[in-house]
């Protein structure tokens, strides 16, 4: 747990679970494996692709995002295996 | 004349195929604005120029991997029984991600037609598609189709019959780079074996490289034992060496190729104006899915529902139920009429079957209702948004965002039905929270459970009747999560879980005719379900009250008493104008006459009806007219109608007598005893044992039996409530006895039809079974706890209820606060194992 939270102050990794509603990032890298990494990438999850974070549910979790013209929910549990990088 | 075709229709969810489908072939299967409604596939025919086609709807695919159960379902169809055509139904609004389907099924070697679907919710948000350059581009016919509205479909069926002639399609090919090498090496070798595949060589390398589940073990059904492990050899090689050299997957990149070649297509065929791109949707969701707008709107909802369908459909019973009535009465006509203390079987049987019958289709007006506001939530996209919003909260307790569906269905608070609420957990993606779903669900407050509540409400509650029903009705969510948190833990933790990524679709306007379809059809559903189990349950439950009988010498007894109400009759009538009505064979015939015709007074609605009535039945029997309603000034007719209603009043109350002389010896009454050793722990007698026995036939029975129970005595017009009140006062009957029997009913098994319906959707009759042994023992043991402490400490009904419903809030409480904390904990282990493995 630390070691992950110091990982990401230093700028080292941001993860789709830790970017706040209403920011674009690029999708990086999978850190999931098997259906759910297929899942992922059937739903456009595509290395290069922006992604806009709409919201959070009511609860904080599951999130919002948006893909080109779709919205898909997925919980945080998955987002967090998902690498993206901040657009400039 | 050629063989007949078979065409598939194939894409993502949502995109429209059944509503093609539907369009293509005239028929009419399930739509909703909802990912993933149909899960089986579906075939249906249409004739065109003469020459018919078999149409298979198969569900909906994002691609051709075997990781989900509905990819594996497609990619073996496909494989095994080559469709000539596979049209394949894409949503021109989300036209990029479609196409990743498409060129997996070109890649495979599929003759494809393209449907471009949803074209008007395209061009509402701006989006041009260039038909031409997409066809061009792809190499394959395009059509422009609204499904919802038919459009496009002749030309649709006209681009099919064009591709079916074509016979030898060549596979389209992507270059894979650095890939390649691999890919004809394998290939190569798969052409070496001489093996006949099913599609091109090619594909099958790919997906050898990729390392595809059912690709896999196609090919080493097919392959000599060498050659498999040679080829497996050379995929794991070939995997790490691409691994080492440019540090992704071989999946990866194929993905990635095949993502650049879409996005270059994309960019050709598709031009986007303006900015309003789903704004409609945006604007909806930014109100119902804050913070403060989610739980009022879905509160909002769930009350309307409960209002619509519960409240003002019973109100509407109440204009069905005379309807009902009267079909009782015209098929009690054909049976035998009724004897003087015992009815022949058949009519006995034949009431027995047009009652249950009768309780069950009282509901239909309900059940209308409420599957048409469910209909318009699924077709509106807002159901979809209710799945979100819940999603953490049933998560926690081992079921899924998607649970919400079937858990509205099968009764919130208020009452529906679990056997549609069970079919619809087909929709969930989650294996393990798809089988938590299917328990849980008839813990919820199915609408026939209501009636004993609010019979033993009203014996027993009759002060805190408010408090009383909040706490029945949530009660059920609090058990229902317990219980799936339970079975998710232990029986259910070696099933299949999947992620929930799910599509929030935009909103559409559900059109009536779809919400009607499907009302009518889950409604007709339930009919039929129901129906026939409830009337067969129903001929066995009558045969063992019935049976074996009482003994000789009981009915003698019976028929002696009979004797002398009769003789007593006589001899008041004896030397009056009526003397003749007095034979034996006269009388009985007079009693029905009265009986019936107290029935249709009561039945007849305003006055002319009546006048109606009078006529009829004096148009029938003049004579028995005049002694059942005696003319002025008749004095013979007078006594003799004093006399008939005192024999009636006998007759009834021996035939009630002998009813539950012979309910006591029956079958069902010695089982309903024999059980009475270990349901005397939750205060249960024979006499209730029998009732929930017959529930579960149906639960509309265990209110009907106990009627028959607790035959009314003296008092003619006592209620239901009042008789048993009093008996079951009488014999030490206490508040905390109906808390116990509250508690049962709430955690009773599944009624039968129910549990038809857990065997359809879990495939197992174990776990039938357990559907029906797990909430007996459970119910037994909470009842039993419930009703011996309660007596030990001797607790009123309403503190004994009060302790149940908060010690198990706190529970659920205390489980959802704890499983947050392992979920997140599970949440860094997972990232850290995964990023090991890569
Ligand atoms: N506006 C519009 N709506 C459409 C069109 N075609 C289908 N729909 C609607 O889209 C929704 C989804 O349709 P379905 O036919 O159930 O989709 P499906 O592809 O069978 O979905 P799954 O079975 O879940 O994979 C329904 O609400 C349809 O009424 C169309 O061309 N235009
Ligand atoms: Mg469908």
């Amino acid at each position: 747990m630390s070691d992950d939270r110091k990982q990401r102050s230093a700028g080292v990794a941001l993860f789709l679970n830790d970017v706040l509603p209403g920011q674009r990032v690029l999708v990086k890298k999978h850190h999931s494996a098997g259906a759910i990494r297929q899942r992922l990438m059937d739903l456009g999850l595509l290395a290069d692709t922006p992604v806009d974070v709409v919201r959070t549910a009511p609860l904080k979790d599951p999130i919002q995002i948006q893909l080109d013209t779709y919205n898909v929910a997925l919980r945080r549990a998955e987002a967090a295996t998902i690498e993206v990088v901040e657009i400039n | 004349m050629r063989q007949e075709a078979t065409i598939a229709l194939l894409g993502q969810q949502n995109a429209g195929k059944t509503t093609l489908f539907n369009a293509l072939t005239g028929a009419r299967q399930y739509v909703a604005n909802y990912p993933g409604v149909t899960v089986e596939k579906k075939s249906g025919r249409y004739s065109f120029n003469g020459q018919s086609t078999l149409v298979v709807d198969l569900p909906g695919t994002y691609s051709l991997t075997s990781f989900s159960p509905e990819e594996r379902v497609t990619q073996e169809f496909l494989l095994t029984q080559k469709p000539q055509v596979c049209v394949n139904v894409v949503d021109a609004a989300n036209l990029r991600r479609s196409l990743n389907l498409t060129m997996q099924l070109l890649e495979m070697g599929q003759n494809v037609v393209l449907a471009l679907n949803m074209l008007d919710v395209a061009t509402r948000r701006g989006i041009t598609i260039s038909v031409d350059q997409l066809s061009s581009r792809l190499g394959i016919p395009v059509v422009e189709t609204v499904g919802s509205k038919g459009q496009g479909c002749k030309n649709l069926k006209e681009e099919i019959s064009a591709v079916e002639q074509l016979t030898n399609s060549s596979a389209y090919e992507i270059d894979y780079g650095p890939l390649e090498g691999s890919i004809k090496d394998i290939e190569a070798m798969l052409v070496g074996t001489n093996v006949s595949l099913p599609a091109s060589s090619r594909w099958f390398a790919i997906k050898l490289l990729e390392q595809d589940q059912y690709a896999t073990q196609l090919i080493t059904k097919l392959c000599e034992a060498s050659v498999v492990t040679e080829l497996e050899q050379k995929v794991s090689e070939a995997n790490r060496c691409f691994f080492d050299q440019y540090g992704a997957d071989i999946s990866d990149h194929v993905i990635n190729v095949r993502n650049a070649i879409i996005r270059s297509i994309i960019s050709d065929a598709l031009t986007t104006k303006g900015t309003g791109r789903g704004s409609v949707s945006k604007k909806i969701d930014s109100v119902v899915l804050n913070r403060i707008g989610a739980p009022i709107f879905l509160i909002l909802t769930v009350y309307l529902i409960y209002q619509a369908s519960i409240v003002w459909g019973y109100e509407l019973t109440n204009y069905t139920w005379p309807y009902l009535a009267k079909t009782r009465e015209i098929l009690s006509g054909f049976l035998p009429a009724a004897g003087f203390i015992e009815d022949p079987y058949t009519r006995a049987l034949g009431l027995w079957l047009i009652d249950s019958a009768n309780t069950l289709l009282n509901y239909v007006p309900i059940f209308l209702i409420l599957f048409a506001l469910i209909a318009i939530l699924e077709d509106s996209g807002y159901m979809a948004r209710i799945a979100f919003i819940l999603d953490r909260i049933l998560n926690r307790f081992g079921l899924h965002g998607q649970s919400t569906l079937p858990l509205i269905l099968g009764g919130v608070f208020a009452g529906g039905c679990a056997v549609p609420a069970i079919m619809a957990t087909k929709g969930i993606p989650d294996n393990r929270a798809r089988m938590a779903t299917i328990f849980a669900v008839p813990f919820m407050n199915c609408l026939a459970k209501v009636p004993l509540y609010t019979l033993l409400l009203g014996i027993f509650f009759v002060e805190d009747k408010s408090l009383m029903t909040f706490y029945i009705s949530t009660m059920t969510v609090i058990f229902a999560l317990l219980v799936s948190k339970l079975l998710t833990k232990t029986v259910l933790k070696g099933q299949e879980t999947s992620p929930f990524v799910m599509e929030l679709p935009s909103y559409h306007v559900p059109t009536i005719g779809g919400v009607l379809r499907r009302s009518i059809e889950r409604t007709w559903v339930y009919i039929k379900k129901v129906g026939t189990i409830v009337v067969a349950v129903a001929v066995v439950v009558f045969t063992l009250l019935q049976f074996p009988g009482l003994p000789e010498d009981r009915m003698q007894h019976y028929e002696a008493q009979a004797v002398v109400a009769l003789d007593k009759f006589q001899s008041k009538v004896a030397g009056s104008a009526y003397e003749n009505l007095a034979s034996e064979a006269e009388v009985v015939g007079l009693v029905n006459f009265y009986n019936d015709y107290r029935r249709a007074k009561l039945n007849a609605k305003g006055a002319a009806a009546s006048r109606k009535v009078a006529k009829d039945f004096k148009a029938r029997n003049a004579e028995f007219y005049a002694v059942v309603k005696p003319p002025k000034g008749d004095k013979d007719a007078k006594a003799a109608s004093r006399a008939l209603r005192k024999l009636i009043k006998e007759r009834n109350s021996l035939r009630r007598d002998l009813k539950e002389e012979r309910l006591s010896s029956s079958l069902l009454g010695a089982i309903g005893r024999s059980m009475e050793p270990v349901t005397q722990y939750a205060g249960f007698d024979w006499k209730i044992n029998i009732a929930l026995l017959s529930s579960f036939a149906a639960r509309e029975s265990s209110v009907a039996t106990l009627g028959v129970l607790f035959q009314q005595s003296d008092s003619e017009n006592a209620s239901l409530e009042e008789r048993m009140g009093d008996e079951t006062k009488a014999g030490g009957a206490t508040a905390l006895l109906a808390v116990s029997m509250i508690l049962f009913f709430a955690l009773y098994p599944p009624c039968l039809a129910t549990t038809v319906m857990v065997r359809v959707q879990t495939g197992s009759y174990l776990w039938m079974v357990f559907s029906i042994l797990f909430p007996t023992f459970l119910g037994l043991t909470v009842s039993s706890i419930v009703f011996t402490a309660g007596t030990y400490f001797s607790l009123t009904g309403i503190e004994a209820m009060s302790i149940v419903y908060f010690a198990a809030l706190a529970l659920v409480i205390a489980i959802g606060l704890k499983s947050e904390r392992t979920n997140s904990g599970t949440l860094i282990n997972n990232r850290h194992s995964s990023e090991v493995s890569l």
